[in-house]
This record gives C-alpha cells, structure tokens and sequence, in this order.
C-alpha cells in the first residue's frame, strides 16, 4: 500500500486548504468543514465501494445516510414512557401484522401454483393483511402522537449511548439494502438507479410523515452526545486552566473548539478503521473478483462466479456505510432535521466527491470527499466576493445588481456540476486513479 | 482479370486495436458479375465485407471502385458512390414496415424513387402485400427480402450481400438465387458471402476460398467446383 | 342522485385531475422516452430541462404581462411558449454540443452518459436558481375556471361541485394536440422516419445514409419543446417551483419504464397509469362513501388507503412490480 509523492501532495494540498479557511474565516469554520469532510470522505468510501469497486449504480444514498440519522434518534434519545403505555404494545402488533403480512404473502406465492387462483389469494390476503394492519396502526398513531405533541408525541428511543447509534445506523441501512438489493440488483444499471433514487424519496417520505417515529418536519433536537458539552466545559476549571495554557482565553470559543476537535477525533478513528478495512477488502481476492465481475459480468459468470449474490454484498456493505456516516453527521448535528434531507446535497454531492476523487481508488474517495465538501462550503462566500467585484461597475439598488448578489447562493450547484462535467471530461479517472 | 469494377487488394486489418483478422486478402468483382466468397465459419469472410464497405480500419492494402481510389471514404459516402451492403445480421428496421425500410433504404436520394420502389416489388412481390406490415413480424425469408430490397433502393451499381440465404428454408434458397441472378442481369455487379458454397459457386462467375483471413484458392465458379482440393476440403467431398 | 353526487365528487378529486396530471407525465414520459430510444441513455436532466422551459416562458409571461399583452380568458403562459421552447432546445443543443457529443464520439457506456447527465442537472438546476430562484412562482393568470363548482351546484342542482379549471382543460387538449404532431411527425415525416430508423438500428441506419448527427439534433429540440410543455402545463397546473421538477424526475421515469423505455405509445400508457394509481391510492374517500352508503355504516375516517406524501411510493411501486415481472414494460420497450 504505497501512495505515492503525488497523492500526498494532493493531500496536503487540501490539508492547506481546509487550514488556510481557519486562517481567514476563523477556526469555528476550518473545524466544521474537517468534520463534515470526514463524515462526507466516509459517505464516498462507502459510494465508492458501490461504484467503484463493483459498478453498482446507487443513487440512493441520501435514504442510508437518514436510515442512520434515524438510529441516532432510536438509540440516544429517551424513551417517551407515556407514549409507549398508550400505544406502544398496539403499535407493536400493528407492525408485527404488517411484517406477517408481506411474509405470508411471499409464503403464498412461492406455496401456490401460479395462476388466477394464485393472484385472487395474494390479492384478498394483501387487503385483508393491509386492513388489519390500518385497524391496529391508526388508533396507536394517534394516541402515541397526542401524548405531548409540542415535545415528544413520539415513542422516543432507548436512552442507550449515542456511539451505540454508528454501528445500528449501519445495520439499519444494511437491512434496507439488503431488502432492496433481493429485488433490484438483477435490473440495468439505469433501472438499479431509479430504484434506489425512488427508495430514497420514500425513506426520507416515511421519516417525514411518521411523527410517532421521528416527529416527523417537527425534528427531533438534543440528542444526546458523545463529547462533552460547551457549558459544562466552561464551568470546569481545570478545563479552562488548560485552555489557558495553550494560548486560548476566551472560554466560549476554546470550548467550542474543544467540542468539535473531540468530534473531528472520533470521525478520524471511524474514517481510518473504515478505509483500512476497504483497502483490504480492494487487495484481497475477494477485491481482485469484484473488479472482474465489474469489468466482464458475463466472463465472470462463465467462470462460475455468483454474480448477483457478489452484488448483493458489496450493496450492502456500501449502504451500510453510508448508514453509519448518516449516524455520525447526525449525532454531530445533535438533531434530526428531515426537512433538510435533499437528493442533490446527500446523493448527487457524494457521487461528485467519488468521480472526481476517483473511482475505484479508496484514497481518492476519500480525498474527493474532503475537496467538494470544502468547495461546497466555500463557493458561497466565494461566489459572493466574485459578484460583489462583478457588479461593482453597477449602481447601487439597480434591479440586476441585487439579483446578482442575492443569488449567490445558488452559484454551488452550478459549480458542482460544472466540475462533474470538467472531470469527466477531461479526466475520467479522478484525482487519484485505479490501481 | 481485366480492370475490375471493384476491388480490394491485399487488405490486411481487424477490428479496433484487435489482431489482425485479413491478412494479404483480395476480393474484387467485375461489371455485372457474381463474385461469391466461401470459406469456414470464422474465416473472416465478413470481415472482408466490411473491409472492402470501409468499416474496419486497413493499415495495408486500398479498395478502388471502379478506377477511383475508395480506400479512405467513410461507407455513406460508399453508399453514395454506388454500393449497396446488406449486413450478415441486423439488416432490417424490425420496428419499422417493410415500406418505411425500402424508403429509409432510398434516404439518401432527392429524387423521386417511386420507380424503384415499384422495381424492388416487382422482384420481391410478396413484399408489396405486406408493405404496411412491421418488417420484424415477417419470416426468414422475407426479412431477407427486405434487407436485399432496401439496398437495393438506392439504385446500387454494386450489391454486396453477406449470407442472404442464412437461415431460410431450401424452396425459399431458390428463389433467392434467381432473384439475386435476376438483379447481377440487370446490371449490377455482385458481391456475396455465402455458407452454402456449392449452389453458390454454380452461380458464381468468380469464386473466393478464405481461410484465416487469406485467400486459399481463386477462380471461375465451374472451375473451383471441378477443383478436387476445393471439394474434398470445403463442399463436403 | 346520491349516487350521481359520489360520482360528481370522484370525477372532481380523482378522475379529472388524474388526466391531467397523466397528461403531464405522458410528457414529460415522452421526452425520457426519446433520448432513450435515440442517444441511447436515461437522461438525469430532464426534470431540470422541464424546470428550464418552464422558467424562460414565465419570464416572458411576465414581460408580456406586464406590456399588457394577454390571450383573454387563456393564460398568458400560452403566448409565452414559443419562447420557452425556443430557450429549452437553445440550452440543450449548446449542451449536447459542448457535453453529450464528446462521449458520442467516443462510442461510451450508457452508464457514463447517465453520470455526466447528472453533472448537467447539476447545472440547470443551478441555473434555475440562479435566474429565477427557489420559491414558488405563480404566472397562471386568465379565467380560472371553466366551470367553478359553484355554477356547476347550481346547474345541476346536486349537492357536490364538478370544478374543471383552465389549466386541466388546457392541459388536457394541449396533450393530444402535441401527441397527435409528435405521432405524425415519427410516422409520416421523412425526418420522423429517420429518427425511428436510428433507434431501431443505428449500424443500418449510418448504412442507409442517414446522418446521425442530424437526427441528435432533431431530438434534442423535440425534446425541449416536450419538456417545455410538460413543465408549462405543469405549472400552470400546481404552480412552479424548480425542486418539484426535480421530483417529477421518479414519477416520469415510472412513467417510461412502465410503458416501455424507448416506446412512445408506452410512454403515454405509462404517464396515465402512473397517475391514477397516485391519484386513486391517495385519495380520501370518504365523501364518496358518504353518498354510497347507508348513513349507519358512514366511514369516521378519511378512508385514505395511503397519505399523499407517499404518492411517489405508488409510482415506485408500479415500478418495481413492472420491472420485475415484465423488464421490457407494458409495450415492448427497446432494451438494446
Ligand atoms: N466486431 C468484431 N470485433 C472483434 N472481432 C471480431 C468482430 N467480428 C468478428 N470478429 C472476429 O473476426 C474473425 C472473423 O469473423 P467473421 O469475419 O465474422 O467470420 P465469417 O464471416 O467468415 O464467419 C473471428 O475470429 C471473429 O471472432
Ligand atoms: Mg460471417
């Protein structure tokens, strides 16, 4: 595993960049777009895995990052005891009915032989099942979500640790992976990706609409964390003694920097545990198949190797990862905010990190993770400056000076596909190329 | 071998960055003639066809159309030269009715080919009674019809046919044969691939023998059948 | 008559705007459905090229509007039309010209051409925003209804409303006017002919002279005025606002692939499959069933089999089920 003089220097180049944000715009700032580089370099490790290693075309990651953002939530936050004496043993039944339901229709199928008499039986159980399911589901919703609608009206979660939530975000969006995986991966590749892209939409759908899940658009905030809090560090005194010794004074801004460094450790530790295990995984036998499946399907299958059954591992391997970073970013936030889950920021961005980067390369995932999350971040402000000396020669108040100006914000997602285009164009392989 | 009318000589090429596949081949065809190219399965007859309709790239060798030097032309502007190709396999508009394949044929034509039309279902009548019908729902033969049909709607003064006669039935083999002798007395000269080498050969004014892309044996049809090698090794004794 | 005002009241919620919400998907289905058949790959920018259309032809709207130039009773967007396709097939023609061509040279994997059409929605999106921004725009302007649900109460005398507003009208008729040139256009045209000549094979198409360049361009610019309606159409119908197009994607795409990608005739089964399985699925029936049935078996729910926030879960669905029994879609779709 050598890297070379070049891709350290890319690196560090980025390195430098990320710094030299501290420099100008505080280290609040440089800190911040660290810890979302590192969440994003391991939501493209994890793409990456998809894409790179096994041409499996996922545009679905924004539902497996929220699948993690949802395991923070169930695991850290408090169990909402009331809502649970109210509803919680119906609810139970409703979704151990529902499950029960697709199960004994699947048995059906497979038990029957095909014909009308087959589908009548599928059809008059799915109603039935569906009715049965909306007897029980309804009247819990409603009791679980009236027990203090302003705070809870959700079931809450296990009051377990936070960190407990990167493993069970991960395990969440295997399980739907695998789900999906048993139904889709057989499909093209254009068809692989609207199916995930529409799975994602119905994730983040089901999240939103949920509220004795999630709370729904309500956001569920203060989620428990695995560092300590700002106040608390503030009130410690050998905390500030500390500070003190390094140079800072200021107490808010050395607890803030203290809060998001321990964050930007724990992200390091995930990110270097993840990415050792897939560089072992890309130069194991098992890695050398993959990249043969992905370049020869047909060859490989020749060779007696089980295609889909490769597919379906890699898919939700991948998927799971990007489970545990959706955890992760959440368990930073402190909040789930679905209103915020958007396919072009959780998706379309990631896909950016891992084509310009480089797909197939581990490291240059990575790295593309780090360079469009910091471009995505400062494209803004510098967009701003750009404008501000554009429409300088313009008078002030005039219509399209204001226009201009006002719509910088706007400038990344053209900027971001630009780049996408550019790289694509004039260097397929990535920053980092395949070994 | 008085001035051919069309000629690929010593073509030596494959496909993309690939091996070789034509090694040293020659194929030429004169006015209003039958040309037939024989050979095994793999032989690279195909690849001769299309070397000679320029869509494989020769770093050896030249084609010359009646006199003019064609090796560099890309195969519309063949077309527009004369030559009409009907491909091995995917020679038809499947979706498409076996009118709007005749007429597709004649695309690259400003003038009106009304006449032709009436020409080609003249040769192959069956074609103008299921003209409105979609050209993927006929049999084998008329498929090949079609494909035959709408080469031939550009008015060529060279039909190339690689195996016209693939997967049809004997009665129907015939048929096509005399249409093909039909159309090589009209005028145009012929260039075919053919897998059933003896009827073909009977036909042939001139033959070619391909093995591993070079040329084996050349000469009349008559004499290639009378050629006790040929027989033994390539018309099945 | 209780029976006549449960049929009133599901015409109003379900079957009317399921036309035409069928009609705009059959569209923008069409659309999708073209470059499939053509350039041979799913193209990520279409919701965004409806987004695009939509905006300039407001914009003019607007301008229109605001000269005091207007079609009466029929919105203003109508006359601005023109322009926004002419705006659309500029943006994708520069597009294919400067973007698509390059990997059409280079004879890339369909997968490819889907990634650097992810790049382009990218870059429409954000043009979009730039231009005209992320809010919601209203530009429907002209009489809003054809028969209000009042006038209809007080025509018939029943006791539910039959609403059918101008823009399901326009909608409605717009669709089978542009189905109708586009199928006479393909079928009879030597030019429509041409295009399904290259999508049914194109080896045989370059052999028979036909110049592919040329029929890409003619797509594209089909292309953007299918959209440009679409978008419209869609606009005037539930107003604009650019992430709803780009949400349209999903719905568009279960339209295509249901009805076979690369068929039209599929595309347009597809588009209204697609939305009256949203439409019914979502809707509440309980004032229907208010009418049907006897007053003490009267539903106290809404009666709704699924929220309308889960609309996309139907399509999908229908999707999903599709694909798996029937790969090639409804109509036989071309999967070369
Ligand atoms: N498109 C192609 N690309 C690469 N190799 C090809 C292609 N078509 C044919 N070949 C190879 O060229 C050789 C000759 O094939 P072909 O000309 O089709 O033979 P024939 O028509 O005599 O049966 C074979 O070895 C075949 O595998
Ligand atoms: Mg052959």
């Amino acid at each position: 595993m050598s890297i070379s003089m070049r891709n350290i220097t890319l690196f560090l180049i980025v390195g430098a960049l990320i710094f030299g944000s501290g420099f100008v715009q505080g280290w609040n700032t440089a800190l911040l777009i660290l810890n979302m580089g590192l969440i994003s370099a391991i939501m493209a490790l994890g793409v990456n895995l998809q894409w790179g290693f096994a041409g499996l075309f996922n545009i679905g990651v924004m539902g497996f990052v929220a699948l993690g953002g949802l395991a923070a939530v169930l695991v850290s936050m408090p169990p909402t005891t009331e809502a649970w004496a109210v509803g919680g043993l119906r609810m139970g039944i409703a979704l151990l009915t529902g499950v029960a339901t697709i199960v004994g229709a699947g048995n059906l199928y497979r038990r029957m032989a095909p014909g009308n008499k087959r589908t009548l039986a599928m059809i008059v159980f799915l109603i039935g099942g569906f009715l049965l399911f909306r007897f029980l589901f309804d009247p819990a919703v409603l009791a679980i979500e009236k027990v203090n609608p302003a705070g809870t009206g959700y079931l809450g979660g296990l009051g377990l640790p936070v960190l407990l939530a990167w493993p069970v975000g991960g395990l969440f969006a295997a399980g739907a992976a695998w789900v999906i995986g048993k139904t889709a991966l057989g499909l093209r590749s254009d068809y692989l990706a609207i199916a995930t892209l529409g799975i994602a939409e119905i994730i983040i759908a089901i999240m939103k609409n949920e509220d004795w899940l999630t709370r729904g658009v309500k956001n569920v905030v203060g989620i428990p964390r695995p560092v300590p809090y700002e106040v608390d560090l503030q009130a410690s005194e050998a905390f500030l003694n500390r500070a003190a010794s390094f140079g800072f004074h200021d107490p808010v801004m050395a607890s803030t920097l203290y809060v998001k460094l321990a964050y930007a450790g724990l992200f390091a530790v995930v990110l270097v545990i993840l990415l050792w295990l897939a560089e072992k995984a890309l130069n194991s036998p098992w890695g050398r198949m993959m990249r043969a499946i992905r370049d020869n399907e047909i060859a490989a299958e020749a060779m007696g190797k089980d295609v889909t059954a490769r597919h379906l591992q890699i898919f939700i391997l991948g998927s799971a990862i990007c489970g545990i970073a959706g955890a992760m970013m959440t368990t930073m936030d402190s909040q789930l905010t679905l209103g915020t889950y958007q396919p072009l920021r959780f998706t379309f961005l990631i896909w950016v990190m891992v084509i310009v980067g480089g797909s197939g390369n581990n490291w240059g995932a990575v790295l593309g993770g780090f360079l469009i999350w910091f471009l995505w971040v400062e494209v803004e402000p510098m967009g701003a400056k750009l404008m501000e000396l554009i429409t300088a020669p313009l008078n002030d108040g005039y219509w399209l000076k204001d226009h201009l100006q006002n719509s910088v914000a706007h400038m990344r997602l053209l900027t971001m596909g630009l780049i996408l285009i550019l790289v694509l164009r004039f260097s397929p392989k990535g920053l980092i190329p395949e070994k | 071998m008085s001035n051919p009318f069309l000629i690929g000589e010593n073509m030596t090429g494959g496909y993309g960055r690939g091996a070789d596949i034509l090694h040293d081949c020659t194929i030429s065809v004169a006015k209003g003639e039958i040309a037939v190219i024989v050979g095994p399965n793999g032989a690279g007859k195909s690849t001769a066809m299309k070397a000679v309709f320029g869509m494989l790239n020769l770093h050896k060798g030249s084609v010359r159309l009646d006199g003019e030097d064609i090796t560099k032309l890309a195969p519309q502007a063949r077309v527009a030269k004369g030559m009409g190709f009907v491909p091995q396999t995917q020679n038809i508009f499947t979706s498409m009715t076996v009118e709007e394949n005749l007429e597709m044929g004649a695309f690259i034509r400003t003038d009106d080919f009304s006449n032709t039309l009436s020409q080609v279902y003249d040769l192959f009548p069956i074609l103008k009674e299921k003209r409105y019908q979609a050209a993927g729902e006929l049999s084998g033969g008329q498929r090949q019809q079609v494909a035959v049909g709408r080469a031939l709607m550009t008015k060529p003064k060279l039909l190339m046919l690689d195996e016209p006669t693939a997967g049809v039935s004997p009665i129907v083999m015939d048929e096509l044969f005399d249409r093909i002798i039909e159309v090589a007395r009209s005028g145009i000269s012929i260039l075919m691939v053919e897998q059933n080498a003896r009827q073909a050969l009977e036909i042939a004014d001139k033959g070619y023998v391909l093995v591993q892309g070079r040329n084996r044996f050349t000469d009349s049809g008559k004499a290639l059948l009378a050629d006790p090698e040929v027989r033994k090794s390539f018309l099945g004794g | 008559m209780e029976f006549l005002n449960a049929f009133v009241a599901f015409s109003n919620f379900v079957i009317v705007p399921a036309i035409a919400y069928g009609s705009q998907l059959a569209l923008g289905a069409l659309g999708v459905t073209l470059i499939y058949g053509i350039l041979r790959f799913s193209n990520f920018a279409h919701g965004d090229t409806m987004a695009f259309g939509a905006m300039v032809t407001i914009l003019v709207t607007w301008w229109f509007q605001s000269m005091g130039i207007n079609l009466g009773p029929m919105p203003t967007a109508l006359l601005a039309l023109p322009f926004g396709i002419a705006g659309a097939a500029l943006l994708v023609l520069a597009t294919d010209r400067m973007v698509y061509r390059f990997y059409r040279a280079q004879k890339a994997a369909p997968v490819i051409l889907v990634i650097v059409s992810m790049g382009v929605m990218f870059v429409m999106n954000g043009l979009v925003r730039f231009i005209i921004g992320p809010d919601g725009q209203q530009f429907a302007d002209g009489e809003r209804f054809i028969i209000s649900a009042r006038n209809f109460k007080t025509m018939t005398g029943l006791s539910e409303g039959l609403a059918f507003r101008t823009s399901q009208a326009i909608t409605i008729v717009t669709a089978v006017i542009v189905v109708a040139l586009l199928f006479w256009f393909l079928n009879k045209t030597r030019t429509g002919k041409s295009m399904r000549a290259f999508s049914d094979n194109e080896d045989l198409a370059l052999l028979s002279g036909i110049n592919p360049e040329r029929v890409v361009a003619y797509t594209w610019i089909i292309v953007a005025a299918l959209a440009t309606i679409a978008g419209v159409l869609y606009g005037l119908d539930k107003g604009f606002k650019p992430f709803t197009y780009f949400q349209l994607l999903l719905p568009i795409f279960a339209s295509a692939i249901v009805g076979g990608l690369g068929n039209p005739l599929g595309a347009i089964a597809g588009g209204f499959v697609i939305a009256f399985s949203e439409v019914t699925v979502t809707y509440a029936y309980k004032k229907v069933l208010i009418y049907l049935l006897p007053e003490s078996l009267e539903p106290s729910t809404l009666v709704q089999l699924l929220s309308t926030d889960y609309k996309f879960a139907v399509s999908f669905a229908i999707l999903i089920i599709v694909l798996l029994f029937k790969p090639t879609g409804l109509f036989k779709g071309n999967t070369a």
